[in-house]
Parts: structure tokens; C-alpha cells; sequence
């Protein structure tokens, strides 16, 4: 049963990330590669405060989107400079530098060794201790989460990070201020990121820089893509695919050290199968990316 | 008639070539002025300079006399200079009735906080936004395909719609690049009806055309524009009879 609660948790997770991913990358049309790095940065937050200073989850968890959304504005900068693959290069170097903050700065993050005994939550007198709790708490923030990103994206703000990926040169025209959305999307999507980290690492108790790695920006990429980038339920659907999907891999009786690169390749092949045979992705309209003006 | 846009001296080099040469012009208010030329004569690059996409190398642009010079692309576009593109843009994903939408100014639901606190204000605006939206749909019939991707339309719907566009914008300075070039006759009378028109709705119109029949039809004042420069400026027909522009045509 724990196992079942489990997965559900995971997938609410994932839920957030992808669904925070997809405002920067299937809205805006800004492809990022360090949704992790955001997570990670909430999820040290969450670590650090409850075991130096002893703070209260709700702290941390406005704490932890106000710093991840100051870094998601940062990171969002150079998107008003260089486009593409450029952009996407920067990001990845912010994947890199988190990462190598989070494993090299020892005797603040404790390095690979990470940080454990992160105490549970408690909420106004609720403590959430079993993994029940947990679902609900997590479903409870996923869902907010996704209002969110709904009402955004259903709103004239929306509808301007749309016009930001189709044509941006239009969006100029239309006398937007592209900048300032570009870096506001970045700033809201790196803040949703965190909080799936806060609540991550009070689950798991224990958080070390492995979690937080470019492979998973590539994870929770693959989600936005195969669920369908810009589709509202596009990131909800890719998560659930994506998490059990390999789950089904423990009930062939395949050794789990088999499992675990199995999983990588189930992850590859499937990201090349979607591209290919159906680049929409399961509940997108359209293939990721920019469709340009008309001609 | 005052001048509502005056281009001083604007110059613009690309790797040698110069794209505009010491250019100077007024628009007054009210008034439709073509813009002819041969190809690479700068006018489109004039049309980049004046909504601040391209930055001039020097010279300046005046709207009622506010300088422009430095502003970005999207705040001359809010202070009322709206710009349709030769090779037409427009967000062929969404529907017509968004690419319109897209284009009104002020929108309050653009602003992040207010989607979240004052929700009502948002859908109210938005509300009357998609009324006065299909009401200017409808003006040009095109209010039946409203809720069409902007794709689904013809070329010269496509061309009316962003004309459509730039009055949602509530712009007061249109540029509009071939509004009619590449575009079934019929199709042609509409769009030259719709831009007649404007200087009636408070307008004033710079437009970039090479069927001289279309200019000579709807301009008041028309510019011929050679290597970045001005060569000739009159009424259309004085333009027309000026032996430098028969001969740049006939060339």
C-alpha cells in the first residue's frame, strides 16, 4: 500500500515540475535545461532552515520560492540576449553550477554525503507523518500549482507568452514588452519548481545533490514533451506515463541493477519514438517548439 | 494639417550598403503617403527604423514633436506606431479573434498580479475587449472566421487581418508594408476601401507598395525612395510624371 502512496507521491511531484517547465518551455517557447536545479535550490531550503534553524515548513516553503524565483530571474536574463540553442546552453550551465555548489560546498550543503534528518512537517498543528499525509499535502500543492499555471495560461498574459513563442518579432509589434514577460515566466516556473523540492525533501528526510542532476532536467523534460508541451494537461499525463511506466519493469523480476539502465533506455527510446511517430506529444495540439509566423 | 511623424535625417549602413541616406520626411495627420522605390531602395529598413526595430545610425524620429529615437519596438508600438511586415506575421496557431486580442494596449489580465487579485477586473476588460474585437471583424466580414486558426485564412485575409491588428492596437501612425502586393483583385479594392477609410477614424497612414495603380488610388502624397534616399515627392500624379521615377521603373 505504502508502495502504491508512493508512486502517487512521485507523480505529484513530477506533476509540478512538469507543469512549471511547461509555462517556461511549452508556453513560452524557452527550452530549459535546469527545472532540477530549481527543485534542488527548494529543496536545500527546505533541508538547511529546518536543521539550522529549526524553521516551520510553510516558512520554508514561501522561503524557498522567493529564492528560487530571485535565481529563476537571474537565469531568465540571458534569454533577452541570446536565443535557442544559446539559451538553452546557459541554462544547462546553471544546471552545472547548482549541482557543483550543492556537491562541492561541504560544509554548508554537506556535499555528496547531503543533509539528513529533515524532520516532517507540520502544518498549523497538522503533522504529516504518514504516507497518506504526504499524498494529500502534495496533491493539495500540485493542485494549486496547476490553478495557477491555468489561470495564467488563460489569460491575456498567456496569450502574450504564446505570441513570445510563435513570433517574437510580432509580439514587438503588438507592443509587448517581451522582456519583462520572458523573465517573469522564469521567475514564476523556478519558483513552482521549488516548492516540489521543499516538499521532497521532507518526505524523503534526506537530500544529496544526485537528486538534483541534468539528467533529471532531461527527466522532467521528456515529461512536458511526451505529455505535450503547451497543453495544460500535457505535464499531468507525461508524469504519470513516465513514472510508472518503469514501475512495470520491478513486476517483470527484472534485478534492479538491470532495472535502473533499462529505465534509461526506456526514457531515451521512448523521447526518439515521440519525436518521431508523434511529436505532440500524447495531449498536445502541436510539436514542441515554435510554429512561426505565417508566410 | 500638422505633422504628426517627422523623420530627420535618418541614416542606416548595412556592411557598406547604404540603406538609408540622409533621410527626411513629415507625416501629417490625416493623410495616406506612399512610399515607391525599387527594391533595396530602404523602405522597409525606413519602415524597421521609425517602429525601432532597427536602431538608425544616427538621425531622429518625432512623434508630435516627442522624440523616439531610443524608445524599444514595443513602446513606440503603445504610444500609438503599429506596423504591418511585407512577409505578413501574424500567430497562425491561434485563433484570428486572439491575434486581435493580442494587440489591444493596457490589457489588465496582462499583468501577473492582477490575474490573481483583481480577477474580476481582468474578465471585464477582456470581456468588452472581444466585443470591440469581433465588432472590427465584422466591419471587414471576417467575423464568421473568427474563431478560426489564423492559418485557415487567405492571403488577403490574412493581410486585412493585421491591418485589423494595428487598429485594435488603436494606433494612430499605421506603416503598412505591400498591403496589397500578392493579392487577388478583388481582395485588392477591399483592402484599398479599408485603408481609404482610416484618415476618417483619426488615422494617419505611411504605406510601402509597388502596384503603383494601388498608390495612385488611395495616396494623398507619395515619396519615391532611391539608395536609402528621396528622390522625388509630390502628389501621385506629379510623382508618377517625375522622369527619374519613369526612368527607375522602366529600368
Amino acid at each position: 500500500m505504502d508502495y502504491l502512496l508512493h508512486i502517487l507521491i512521485l507523480i505529484n511531484i513530477y506533476v509540478i515540475l512538469a507543469a512549471s517547465l511547461n509555462l517556461i518551455a511549452g508556453y513560452t517557447g524557452l527550452l530549459s535545461i535546469c527545472q532540477a536545479a530549481f527543485c534542488g535550490v527548494g529543496a536545500y531550503t527546505a533541508a538547511l532552515m529546518s536543521l539550522k534553524v529549526g524553521s516551520p515548513f510553510l516558512v520554508n516553503l514561501v522561503l524557498a520560492t522567493i529564492i528560487s524565483g530571485a535565481l529563476g530571474t537571474l537565469v531568465g536574463f540571458p534569454s533577452l540576449r541570446i536565443r535557442d540553442d544559446y539559451f538553452v546552453i546557459a541554462t544547462f550551465a546553471f544546471q552545472v553550477i547548482a549541482f557543483s555548489v550543492m556537491n562541492n560546498w561541504v560544509t554548508f550543503t554537506g556535499g555528496p554525503m547531503g543533509l539528513p534528518g529533515i524532520p516532517q512537517p507540520v502544518i498549523l498543528g497538522w503533522d504529516v507523518n504518514s504516507h497518506g499525509e504526504y499524498l494529500l499535502l502534495i496533491t493539495m500543492l500540485a493542485a494549486v500549482v496547476l490553478w495557477g499555471c491555468h489561470r495564467i495560461v488563460h489569460s491575456p498574459f498567456g496569450r502574450i507568452l504564446m505570441s513570445i513563442r510563435e513570433d517574437e518579432t510580432f509580439a514587438f509589434s503588438a507592443g509587448k514588452n517581451v522582456a519583462a514577460c520572458k523573465v517573469l515566466v522564469f521567475m514564476i516556473g523556478a519558483a513552482m519548481a521549488s516548492t516540489a523540492g521543499v516538499i521532497y525533501a521532507h518526505y524523503i528526510s534526506f537530500v544529496d545533490p544526485t537528486s538534483f542532476t541534468v539528467m533529471e532536467s532531461i527527466f522532467i523534460i521528456s515529461i512536458v514533451v511526451i505529455g505535450g508541451a503547451g497543453s495544460f494537461w500535457g505535464p499531468v499525463v507525461g508524469a504519470i506515463v513516465l513514472v510508472t511506466l518503469p514501475e512495470i519493469l520491478r513486476f517483470v523480476g527484472m534485478p534492479s541493477s538491470v532495472a535502473a539502465n533499462v529505465r534509461q533506455i526506456l526514457y531515451g527510446g521512448l523521447l526518439v519514438a515521440f519525436m518521431m511517430l508523434r511529436p505532440q506529444g500524447l495531449m498536445g495540439k502541436y510539436a514542441f517548439g515554435k510554429g512561426g509566423a505565417t508566410q | 494639417m500638422t505633422s504628426l511623424l517627422d523623420m530627420k535625417n535618418l541614416n542606416k549602413h548595412f556592411d557598406g550598403v547604404r540603406a538609408l541616406d540622409g533621410f527626411s520626411c513629415v507625416l501629417d495627420e490625416g493623410e495616406i503617403l506612399g512610399v515607391i522605390g525599387p527594391n533595396g531602395a530602404g523602405k522597409t529598413t525606413l519602415f524597421n527604423v521609425l517602429t525601432g526595430f532597427i536602431p538608425p545610425d544616427n538621425g531622429r524620429v518625432l512623434l508630435q514633436g516627442n522624440d523616439l529615437t531610443r524608445l524599444p519596438a514595443h513602446k513606440r508600438a503603445q504610444l500609438g506606431i503599429a506596423r504591418t511586415f511585407q512577409n505578413l506575421r501574424l500567430i497562425r496557431r491561434l485563433s484570428v479573434l486572439e491575434n486581435v486580442l493580442l494587440f489591444f494596449k493596457d490589457q489588465p489580465g496582462e499583468r501577473l498580479s492582477n490575474l490573481f487579485l483583481r480577477r474580476g477586473m481582468c474578465r471585464a476588460q477582456e470581456t468588452q475587449n472581444r466585443e470591440k474585437a469581433l465588432s472590427l471583424l465584422q466591419q471587414i466580414g471576417l467575423e464568421r472566421k473568427a474563431h478560426d486558426p489564423a492559418d485557415a485564412l487567405s492571403y488577403g485575409q490574412q493581410k486585412l487581418l493585421s491591418i485589423v491588428c494595428c487598429l485594435a492596437a488603436d494606433a494612430r501612425v499605421l506603416l503598412l508594408d505591400e498591403p496589397v502586393a500578392g493579392i487577388a483583385p478583388e481582395m485588392i479594392e477591399k483592402i484599398l476601401g479599408v485603408i481609404q477609410d482610416l484618415p476618417k477614424q483619426g488615422k494617419s497612414v505611411m504605406l510601402i507598395e509597388h502596384n503603383l495603380d494601388a498608390v495612385m488610388q488611395v495616396c494623398h502624397r507619395v515619396i519615391f525612395m532611391d539608395a536609402g534616399a528621396k528622390v522625388s515627392e509630390g502628389t501621385p500624379q506629379e510623382v508618377r510624371d517625375d522622369p527619374r521615377v519613369i526612368e527607375a521603373y522602366i529600368d
